[in-house]
């Protein structure tokens, strides 16, 4: 921690730099929308901004790849005249938790990996993503500290701290050493600040403690024992198969590729729309087989998709233990209660085999 | 909202020109494929493209052809959904949209000085007709080939002409067998695992490339097991509906592997305890 990388913001202030913040680019913030429910949306005025807030119902992801978006725009005809085009604008993410910045690294990790989605690159470029720090857990369905991300470590322009009576803003790049200077309500950080922020990270140590009963390390040898485990056939009776935990996820991004066709039948567009490993046409091929038929299978999917494939394939794990998935469930399945179930059943299962 | 066009888009389509369709039966036809712009589709014998119709869909479909012709590739499409119905009302000079080639396709180098037993049931023949092609063009690189090729009437049999050719040809053992025979057919009735037994081979030399419906698999791998076949020399291709072809849509997902970027082609080793994958 250099101090020279971190400024100072007073709380009175905060409404000033984010008011500037809308003169910079388009800001999108968490704003409150009743029900204890927030979106990140963008914003008019600073006023509109929920500083404290719990992890929104659908994550920052949706400014990297929207829900809907355009691959090619083609003209019908005998020519084949197709352009594969991006959108994309100078947007900044405004009050970024960590578990969300966690998410969006993961899906960096995906779509650039060869071959590269040019238009996500694209349009990550013109985001900038100022973060801010959660102090304390958001509710009881967050699992953050078991993932590691719960502390800030990369993937943010600016991170903010509250503390006491001032934000402590950490400068993570030159994005964000120019947003500092633009808006010019900044002040350098002292010693005695650096201390304070440092008393802070104890203190959340012993607010944060590992939510599952296991370690992150332990995740591949607990999923590998653990694909007929009986859990997920609870699952089959619960799971509705909506969708609703694959939408809201911060690293869930499979998606369908449609047309769409301009009623005046001379053009149209190719685009792709998010989708869900839990919907029934997911895993279908012509002829109607279907190889993730049933729930089980495909809640265990998305779990394996969660803690054990992705590890393989990136070294990473893509949960970033948000908690919406459990928050959202109509059906009342939970993160937290299925992998620790799961710890238990192989637990009781290496016993047996030492007794 | 800012919008670019970016050419390098991995979506980006090629111009194929369709030189000619041909009718193999009722529901399938043969197109023979030409880029525009008269590059080469560069593929391995196995490895799939993503067939675009404007307006109406993408599709994934394995490349049938020799990848050592030069002048065109084919594609055999069964006419069963959106996409492959409109295909087949297209006419010779039309353009379709083209990317790819996608996927790992059989593993040549690793086959080539050994024997080849290629199983093949429906439309399976058609990305391991690119395989035969290409072992065919390279004869003296393969030991014994054997083709085992079945389908459910003699009315579905796909390829006539060249099968005939096949057969006739004595550096290949060809046999072909039908579920349903009719009147006209005089050739092999049952189901193509009935043909395995009859295979005279070497089992440590001889990798076997199946393709064909789920349901075939199980009972093919079996007969192979019990020949002697060692499971990373059963080949097997899987079919997945692929939407990106890249890895990305989760689509084509079998557990950690993804059909369209690790397979489709994959040793049976590779998937042998994998459930979700036949």
């Amino acid at each position: 921690m250099k101090t020279e990388h971190y400024r100072i913001l007073e709380k009175s202030k905060i409404t000033d730099f984010l008011d500037k913040l809308n003169t910079i680019s388009k800001v999108a913030a968490p704003v409150y929308k009743g029900f204890n429910n927030y979106a990140f949306q963008t914003i008019k005025s600073a006023e509109e901004v929920s500083l404290k807030y719990i992890p929104t119902v659908i994550p920052p992801k949706k400014y990297f790849l929207p829900t809907n978006e355009s691959l090619l725009e083609f003209s019908l005809g005998n020519e084949l005249k197709v352009e594969p085009t991006v959108e994309y604008e100078n947007l900044i993410l405004f009050g970024v938790h960590t578990c969300d910045i966690a998410g969006i690294r993961c899906l960096n990790m995906v779509l650039s990996d060869k071959p590269k989605d040019t238009a996500y690159l694209i349009r990550k470029k013109h985001i900038t993503i100022i973060g801010l720090e959660c102090n304390d857990y958001c509710d009881e369905f967050a699992s953050c500290a078991f993932v590691g991300a719960h502390l800030p470590t990369t993937g943010y322009d600016l991170m903010f701290t509250e503390l006491e009576d001032y934000f402590i803003v950490h400068i993570h790049s030159s994005k964000g050493s120019d947003i500092i200077e633009k808006t010019g309500l900044f002040k350098p950080a002292q010693t005695i600040s650096m201390e304070e922020l440092k008393a802070l990270r104890e203190k959340k140590s012993a607010i944060f403690n590992n939510e599952i009963p296991t370690e992150r390390r332990y995740l591949p040898d607990l999923f590998d024992r653990s694909f007929n485990a009986s859990i997920w056939k609870e699952l089959e009776q619960k799971c509705l198969s909506c969708g609703n935990c694959t939408a809201v996820c911060p690293t869930c991004y499979c998606f369908d590729i449609k047309e769409n066709v301009d009623l005046s039948l001379k053009v149209g567009e190719r685009y792709r729309v998010w989708f869900s490993c839990q919907l029934d046409p997911f895993a279908k091929v012509a002829g109607g087989i279907d190889f993730r038929r049933e729930r089980s299978a495909r809640q265990r999917h998305r779990f394996y998709r969660k803690f054990r494939y992705h590890i393989d394939r990136y070294g990473m794990v893509f949960c970033t233990g948000c908690g919406r998935c459990s928050r959202t469930c109509m059906a009342g399945i939970k993160l937290k209660e299925v992998l620790t179930s799961l710890i238990r059943e192989s637990e009781a299962k290496i016993w047996r085999k030492w007794l | 909202m800012a919008k670019v066009v970016i050419k390098d888009s991995p979506y980006n389509l090629k111009k194929a020109k369709i030189l000619d369709i041909k009718p193999l039966t009722e529901k399938e036809k043969l197109f023979k494929l030409v880029f525009e712009d008269k590059t080469w589709l560069d593929f391995e014998p196995g490895q799939f493209i993503m067939v675009s119709l404007m307006g109406i869909g993408e599709i994934p479909i394995s490349v049938c052809s020799s990848p050592l012709n030069r002048h065109y590739f084919e594609i055999c499409v069964r006419a069963v959904g959106k996409v492959t119905n409109s295909l087949h009302k297209l006419n010779g000079g039309d353009i379709i949209g083209v990317r790819g080639p996608y996927g790992n396709g059989f593993p040549i180098k690793m086959i080539e000085g050994h024997d080849l037993l290629i199983i093949a049931g429906g439309l399976g023949i058609a990305p391991l007709r690119s395989l035969i092609l290409y072992s065919i063009d390279n004869r003296r690189d393969f030991g014994e080939i054997h083709i085992l090729f079945g389908c459910k009437t003699p009315g579905e049999l796909l390829f006539e002409e060249e099968i005939e050719e096949w057969s006739k040809r004595l550096d290949i053992h060809f046999a072909c067998t039908v579920d349903r025979a009719d009147p006209d057919w005089k050739g092999n009735v049952g189901l193509i695992t009935s043909l395995i037994p009859g295979v005279d081979l070497d089992p440590t030399n001889t990798y076997a490339a199946v393709v064909g419906p789920p349901v075939m698999y199980k009972f093919v791998i079996k007969e192979l097991l019990a020949k002697g076949l060692p499971v990373d020399q059963i080949l097997l291709s899987f079919e997945r509906h692929m939407k990106c072809g890249m890895g990305k849509c989760g689509r084509c997902q079998i557990q950690n592997l993804y059909c369209c970027k690790d397979g489709p082609v994959f040793t049976f080793k590779e998937i042998m305890d994998m459930a979700e994958a036949l």
